[in-house]
């Protein structure tokens, strides 16, 4: 690990102020905020981030950036709420089954306990060659000099939302069931305090894959505001290589509202398949005012990937994803609300 | 369960370190230096480091670079606590900071400071056992025991979280500590058997 100095914060302006650097990305920028240090310590180690300044956020008010309010708008999770806390929710549990579903089949209860929302959602890919830095290529990580994963091991790479230029998978599961919701994301700058749609806060790498959200540097996530909806018939469902502590091969996460059999309302998004948080709006345009069975659910899948494009060794991820859809469909259905 | 602390006079860890200074002594290359010089404090990158380890106040001077882990066992000679993988993927340093159990690799040492830290060394109480490292024996739930500490810390969490209902939840929430040797069958049954133990108290 590089040198660092490290500071704690007790004041949020205060540290914006502080991390408000020049950069090209916020993950390039020499101040970084340290959480629960899950990701960044383990890159740090990696030498593949190399703040030279660590904001610790983790003395912030709990009250404003810790808590599970339910509010006119919906519900309110501060970023600083760790995943452990916000999984045994029964708020959250109740009323979007999905939210506590993604947070408690991803990772370890140690990590569930360290890691809080903020930096989870911001969470960086698993590509090892983003992660050695031994490969020289990595667009990701050294921008230009290419990518390994195009023709290298890419079994567990993306398939959709790709570009010539990186298939890097993003692996959260959180952000799909955010990004699925509509939720949007509360975010202090050095010019004051702004809210983006979740949808708006992670990019497609195209041509610059470095950039991978819409955040300056120093701009810090302080919350996530989840509309209120008719989502207790939502799910997370996730394969994954081993059972327990593993990031998705495919995942899905669907929210229903039923008029009997027929879709009134329907919210649909992708995990382990795509470089980004993935919602598919044409696969719920598909069955909307529709009944769900097995033959509109597969028709879904079909739409939803479209558009993808496999590698040498990822090609498995086009069956895998659209069962894995169709399945979260039709247990959404068959739940018992 | 103490094997550093059995015998103040003549640990396993002193024995380590002596050995190797011995070897320094013998003429072999300088490289054997005894490890506290790479404790002192620096002057320029050492910061003061206050840690509440299993109810004891420890005061240090660490680079700001030091884990939770590497300050346990490299500067408070509490080497129960385990470095496996030091990424985050095997469980093997688990310690429980405020109760909750957490991975003290992905921890910096200063940024664990006003909290409470348990590790394997502070389980017992008055010589006894706790009643989860009494059923690891009793189940044989180890084989080389390098991963056993990060286990029963991770166990008497889950137990204490409310996650160790049943066998198929206990292998859930205990999956974040691997076992090379697969020893899983006896330490779902250690925790099993110590469960109701911890619960009456």
């Amino acid at each position: 690990m590089r040198p660092f100095s490290y500071d704690r914060a007790t004041d949020a302006q205060a540290a914006v102020r502080a991390a408000s650097v020049r950069a090209e990305s916020h993950v390039a920028a020499p101040v970084q905020y340290l959480g629960g240090g899950t990701t960044l310590l383990d890159l740090m180690k990696l030498d593949v981030m190399r703040p030279s300044a660590l904001i610790d956020i983790t003395g912030l008010d709990p009250k404003r950036f810790g808590s599970v309010e339910k509010s006119a708008a919906g519900l309110r999770i501060g970023a600083l709420a760790r995943m452990a806390d916000v999984a045994d929710n029964k708020l959250v549990a109740r009323d979007y089954p999905m939210l506590a579903q993604a947070l408690w089949l991803a990772a370890s209860q140690q990590i569930r306990n360290m890691a809080r929302l903020g930096g989870n959602v911001l969470q960086r890919t698993r590509c090892n060659y983003f992660r050695d830095t031994s490969y020289a290529q990595c667009n990701k990580r050294d921008p230009g000099s290419g990518c390994a994963a195009l023709d290298g091991h890419n079994r567990l790479h993306a398939i959709l939302g790709t570009s010539d230029q990186c298939i890097a998978t993003y692996p959260g599961d959180w952000a799909q069931a955010l990004i699925a919701l509509d939720a949007s994301v509360e975010l202090l700058g050095a010019a004051g305090p702004r809210a983006i749609r979740f949808a708006e806060l992670h990019r497609a790498p195209g041509k610059t894959p470095h950039i991978e959200t819409a955040l300056a540097p120093g701009e810090l996530i302080t919350g996530f505001v989840i509309p209120g909806g008719p989502w207790r018939r939502s799910l997370y469902r996730k394969i994954r290589d081993r059972e327990s502590y593993e990031f998705a091969l495919a995942s899905a996460a669907v929210a229903l509202d039923l008029d009997g059999d027929n879709v009134r309302d329907v919210r649909i998004a992708l995990g382990g398949v795509a470089t980004r948080p993935w919602r598919s709006a044409a696969a719920e345009a598909a069955l909307k005012g529709k009944p769900l069975d097995e033959a509109s659910a597969r028709a879904a899948a079909e739409i939803a990937f479209a558009g993808a494009q496999t590698r040498a060794h990822n090609a498995y991820k086009l069956p895998l994803g659209k069962a894995t859809l169709v399945r979260a469909l039709l247990e959404a259905k068959a739940m018992e609300i | 369960m103490h094997p550093e602390r059995d015998d103040p006079g003549l640990t396993r860890r002193a024995v380590l370190t002596s050995g190797v200074a011995g070897i320094g002594a013998a003429g072999l290359p300088a490289f054997a230096a005894p490890p506290q010089a790479a404790a002192s404090p620096d002057a320029k990158t050492g910061v003061a480091v206050k840690l509440r380890i299993n109810g004891r106040d420890e005061s240090l001077a660490l680079d700001p670079r030091v884990t939770l882990l590497d300050a346990l066992r490299d500067h408070l000679n509490l080497a129960g606590t385990k470095k496996g993988c030091d990424h985050g993927q095997c469980g093997a340093c688990t310690v429980h900071i405020d109760g909750r159990r957490s991975l003290s690799c992905l921890t910096l040492a200063v940024a664990a400071q006003g909290a409470e830290i348990t590790t394997i060394e502070g389980l017992e109480r008055e010589g006894a056992l706790h009643p989860m490292q009494q059923a690891f024996i009793d189940n044989d739930a180890f084989q080389c025991g390098y991963c056993t500490p990060g286990q029963i810390m991770s166990a008497v969490a889950c137990v204490a979280e409310g996650h160790a209902s049943n066998e198929a939840e206990i292998r859930e929430y205990m999956s974040g500590n691997l076992c090379r040797c697969a020893a899983y069958p006896n330490i779902v049954a250690a925790i099993v058997q110590a469960a109701p133990k911890m619960r009456r108290g």
